[in-house]
């Protein structure tokens, strides 16, 4: 059987399920345990009612709680134990890690790439939407700088490549510095400390879209009148972007920065794809994927730590998520 | 309606059409870059930039003196035409070129202009001039198989489909392909269903508790993947499911529940109260509600949703690395490109470019027919 | 001291035009109203003198001085907006001090201003509060007072109390009204289409429709000498009443045959050449009063409406705007289906010629 016709008996198998479960667990509650009739009827219905939200949830709080809620505990667990998982050693491999210099690189160039990308993303995005927000082709630009969102990690590292390539004949940008007037190409990604940079640069190029789009909705929702009174009051366009606009739409860069800035603790892909961690460039997703495999206790006490990293933006969220439900 | 207001200046709106057409080039540059890379032969590839690949390449060909020497005036004489050397016919069909340069060694393949005549040494001359025509001169009888020319010749701009050939019936990317394929539709599919009814009954229903599973919804929307890897590839091991397309479509509906929860609740939220409430004075059971007026309703959302899984899980590496099998039978294409292609081919960018290309395609194809609900849900998933 | 002059002004977006054929001649000191129905170009025509659209045609001067290109800030012109436009970011204060600040005047003058603004309009305890703290009314007065600090030659106020509810926008308009009174020497012009706002603020109004101006002129003149049968219908509620009728008898007085039967003599000129021509003659509803004898009207009674101070009775006949609409002081207690005769004094008759040109206003 070919995986592919595996696939789509899994989908029938899977809606048919779905649906299944869905209609003869309501039928079930109504009609076998809570029937809406006889003496009880009233009680009945409200019992069931109160069954059904769980009935409801019950699937996605059970693929939440084992996929994402479970492994939060389980690899902290986990951690706790020596590479085999035989040993308990407490937080020995929290003291190994940070005794591990490239573990300490890791930190300290998953420091660079929170500071940077996610502002150099998020300026870019604002800087985009509002040039083009007043141009009549201004969608087509968007769609076009939007559109390395669809392209995997790996694809738009690829893609990097070539820019990057060590040959003047391939990489645009050796191409553009034997134009300078460089003699011989140069590997930008063996140039320690700034091949992070150029790393980053493809996250950036990436998320600007995202920025973009998200910001541009919220400058088109800034109410016109605002502008055209700062417009009488004799602001230029400058003050305009920067006095009236930017500060209207303050909470939405916020959350462009916080959503970004957690991308920016998982994705290992582009690392992993372009330099292996090799040349000074592990971050922590790729570092813990180089265990991966090798030392489950190393791989999730890594794992923890980005946890921890998260963990304030996670709050956060929590916090203005509340806030906005009242 | 600003373009309207009186006294705006001119030159600012150029100034604004000329950064936005410069960034738009910049954001274009590195996968035009890729896609007419991924056209060329590779001896192209390493000879000219692909920005020159409309251009003619000037490329090294060799020919060989090679044929019956005639004497003239007591020296020998071998003459012909370097295209019409066998061992360039093939890329010189009509016989016809134009040589720039050319040599004798391999080093130093354009060392004299076309036209001149060359002493190599004791008494032997050589000449090639533009049209390809040249002429080998010595004073004793050549022998063995004729002197080596080495030349410089402008090659026509040539765009091949045979690199999509190569990615797509060998390499076993088209195996990787349907992989993609395989993962990519059941975990898209799965979650959906799964998440519109919590999303229903988080939006709709009142239960005790309800505010609190929707800020642990929220809260799970950030956890890193990274931490479920390790316990449930344990779990996956020991339950018998191991590395398997069941194991990743089953991780996959995990991972994206918290998106999907998030983004249909916030949708359905904001159907018309009154549309819900009319229904239930008519008599229809919250089951009913949901699956005959909630659910035709947030067609946009569940459209949103599952353009994003599908991007993600096509697009993944991560995942697949983990919970999938690594041998070539289940790779999918993100794996293959980076566990097997740049190791094996690192030097072949055709076949690199094109198997980026197609890996890409499909998702690319997905946003530009799509892009109007992957934008909606973009919005609607950013917590505002 | 400002005079405003509009000469010819029109604006088109592409082929639609919108606003044609304007020539206005506002002096110093004025309130003028824009009024008319919504898509009228009244709001356009405010916009094209603040600057914020441009002047397609015409010209526009500000004491004698062009301003079609003038950008909107060199104009000496205040805006106050229908949604206030506050800057949700900034205090109160900093609100009323935007645009000095912009125009980097010294900090005391600054200061000083927006005290006096703050003082005139009871501002005072609410400056460090920002707008999201403030009532509606309160808003609008922060959007005033906005303006004030400008210290502007022409307020502009785009309709200034559609946001606010009833007994707000009651309480504002008198504030508004005040606000004049002081500023004596300032021009203000106010777009609305709430003829109530019109007639109690303007010195004069300007009734626009369908992109050009129908009248111009103070308020009781518009109601009582319409020039047009829209004007005639556009001022004073429930609208006027028409009848189609022919005339039969020309001169000094006017003999008008109504199409639902009788004739009615009415003081008002005409020649002998408009005889048989075909006319509207209209009735405000207010001036209709009950007559024994058969009046000129005579209609059944299908709706009646009782206000307690007024009763206004619907009346089904051949009236050209529908059914006729009575307008009776105090309370009337008639039965439904009861047919009813009703006539008006002959001055208060208008008649207007068949392209609805009032017969006081033909050339």
């Amino acid at each position: 059987m070919t995986p592919l016709l595996q696939g789509m008996i899994t989908i029938v198998i899977g809606v048919v399920g779905c649906v299944g479960y869905f209609y003869a667990s309501n039928a079930l509650v109504d009609k076998v345990i809570f029937p809406a009739r006889g003496e009880h009827a009233a009680r009945n219905i409200n019992r069931a009612n109160m069954v059904r939200p769980w009935l409801f949830l019950f699937p996605a709080i059970f693929a939440l709680g084992l996929y994402l809620a479970y492994p939060v505990v389980g690899s902290f667990y986990r951690s706790l134990f020596n590479r085999a998982g035989s040993e308990f050693i407490g937080l020995g491999n929290y003291a190994a890690l940070i005794d591990d210099p490239s573990f300490r690189r890791a930190v300290f160039n998953n420091i660079l790439w929170v500071i940077v990308v996610p502002a150099a993303a998020t300026f870019m995005g604002l800087i985009t939407a509002q040039l083009t927000d007043r141009l009549t082709w201004g969608n087509i630009a968007k769609s076009l700088i939007f559109m390395p969102m669809a392209i995997s990690f790996v694809g738009a590292s690829l893609i990097w490549k070539f820019v990057y390539a060590n040959n003047a004949d391939i990489g645009i940008l050796n191409a553009l510095r034997a134009l300078l007037g460089a003699s011989e190409p140069t590997d930008v990604l063996q140039v320690t400390f700034w091949n992070n940079f150029f790393l980053m640069v493809i996250l950036i190029w990436i998320q600007t879209g995202f920025a973009m789009v998200i910001l541009s909705a919220a400058l088109r929702g800034i109410p016109e009148e605002t502008i055209e009174a700062a417009i009488l009051d004799g602001a230029s366009p400058f003050q305009i972007f920067f006095q009236i606009k930017v500060p209207q739409i303050m909470g939405t860069i916020v959350v462009v920065w916080t959503t970004i800035t957690i991308l920016v603790l998982k994705v290992f892909d582009i690392v992993y794809t372009m330099t292996g961690g090799n040349f000074d460039t592990q971050i922590l997703p790729s570092y813990m994927m180089s265990y991966m495999f090798r030392d489950d206790g190393r791989a999730t006490a890594t794992a923890f730590v980005i946890m921890i990293l998260v963990l304030p933006v996670m709050i956060w969220n929590i916090i203005q998520a509340r806030k906005e439900m009242r | 309606m600003s373009d309207n207001i009186v006294g705006e200046k001119a030159g600012l709106m150029w100034a604004v059409q000329i950064s936005v057409v410069a960034l738009v080039i910049l954001w274009l540059i590195p996968t035009v870059g890729l896609l007419v890379s991924s056209f060329r032969d590779r001896d192209q590839i390493s000879a000219s930039g692909w920005w020159s690949a409309p251009f003619p390449v000037e490329e090294t060909f060799r020919a060989r003196a090679s044929g019956d020497p005639v004497q003239e005036n007591g020296v020998f004489v071998i003459a012909g035409s370097v295209f019409a050397d066998p061992e360039n016919t093939a890329r010189f069909p009509d016989g016809q070129g134009e040589v720039a340069a050319f040599g004798t060694r391999g080093i130093e393949p354009g060392a004299y202009p076309a036209g001149e005549v060359v002493e190599i040494d004791d008494g032997e001359t050589l000449v090639v001039n533009s049209d390809g025509t040249f002429r080998f001169t010595s004073v004793e009888e050549p022998g063995g198989r004729g002197q080596r020319i080495y030349f410089e010749a402008l090659t026509p701009p040539e765009f091949t489909l045979g690199n999509y050939r190569t990615v797509l019936t060998a390499d076993n990317m088209d195996r990787a392909f349907i992989n993609t394929l395989t993962v990519a539709i059941p975990s898209t599919v799965i979650p959906i269903l799964i998440a519109a009814f919590a999303a229903y009954a988080l939006a709709w229903m009142q239960f005790p508790g309800r505010g609190l599973l929707i800020a642990a919804v929220v809260g799970l929307l950030v956890v890193p993947l990274q931490l479920a890897l390790v316990p449930l590839l344990n779990l996956h091991n020991q339950i018998g499911i191991g590395q398997s397309f069941l194991g990743i479509w089953l991780a996959h509906t995990g991972f994206g529940m918290p998106l999907a929860v998030y983004l249909l609740r916030n949708y359905m939220v904001g159907l018309p109260r009154d549309i819900i409430e009319s229904a239930k004075v008519d008599g229809a059971t919250d089951f009913e509600v949901f699956v005959k007026i909630v659910l035709p309703l947030s067609f946009p959302a569940l459209a949103s949703f599952a353009i994003f899984q599908f991007l993600w899980t096509w697009n993944d590496l991560l995942v697949a690395k983990v919970f999938l099998p690594s041998n070539s039978e289940a790779q999918v294409m993100t794996v293959k490109i980076a566990d097997d292609l740049l190791g094996s081919r690192g030097g072949d960018w055709g076949i690199l470019a094109t198997a980026a290309f197609v890996s890409i395609s499909v998702p690319l194809a997905v946003f530009f027919l799509l892009q109007r609900y992957l934008v909606r849900g973009l919005l609607a998933g950013s917590v505002k | 001291m400002a005079e405003l002059v509009l000469e010819d002004v029109s604006k088109a977006y592409g082929p639609i035009e919108v606003l044609r054929h304007i020539d206005l001649h506002i002096t110093t000191g004025e309130l003028v109203v824009f009024v008319g129905p919504s898509g009228c170009g009244k709001s356009t025509l405010l916009r094209m003198i603040a600057g914020l659209e441009r002047i397609s045609g015409g010209t526009f001067e500000i004491d004698g001085v062009r301003m079609n290109d003038v950008p909107p800030a060199k104009r000496g012109i205040a805006m106050v907006f229908q949604s206030y436009a506050l800057y949700p970011h900034m205090t109160v204060r900093d609100n009323m001090a935007f645009g000095m600040k912009i125009a980097k005047r010294p900090k005391a003058e600054i200061d000083e201003a927006v005290e006096n603004a703050a003082r005139m309009l009871q501002l005072e305890p609410y400056l460090n509060r920002l707008p999201k703290a403030l009532s509606g009314g309160q808003r609008q007065r922060v959007a005033i007072g906005r303006a004030i600090v400008r210290d502007p030659k022409v307020f502009l106020f785009d309709e200034p109390l559609s946001n606010l509810d009833a007994a707000l926008r009651v309480a504002t308009r008198i504030e508004i009204a005040q606000l004049k009174e002081r500023m004596a020497g300032s021009t203000m012009i106010y777009v609305t289409h709430d003829q109530v706002e019109a007639m109690t603020l303007a010195t004069r109004i300007v009734v626009l429709n369908g992109g050009g101006i129908e009248q111009v002129g103070a308020p009781l003149d518009l109601y009582e000498r319409p020039a047009n049968t829209f004007v005639a219908q556009f001022i004073g509620s429930p609208a006027m009443n028409l009848f189609k009728g022919q005339t039969i008898a020309c001169g000094e007085q006017t003999v008008v045959e109504l199409e639902t039967g009788g004739t009615v003599t009415l003081p008002i000129r005409s020649l002998e050449a408009d005889k048989g021509m075909g006319v509207s003659l209209g009735v405000r509803p207010e001036d209709l009063t009950p007559s024994d004898d058969a009046g000129f009207i005579t209609g059944e009674v299908e709706i009646v409406e009782g206000l307690g101070e007024t009763t206004l009775l619907h009346l089904k006949n051949g009236a050209e705007s529908g059914p006729t609409i009575a307008k009776l002081p105090g309370i009337h207690r008639i039965g439904r289906g009861q047919s009813l005769h009703l006539s008006a004094g002959p001055e208060k008759l208008h008649l207007f010629d068949p392209n609805g040109v009032s017969f006081l206003h033909r050339a």
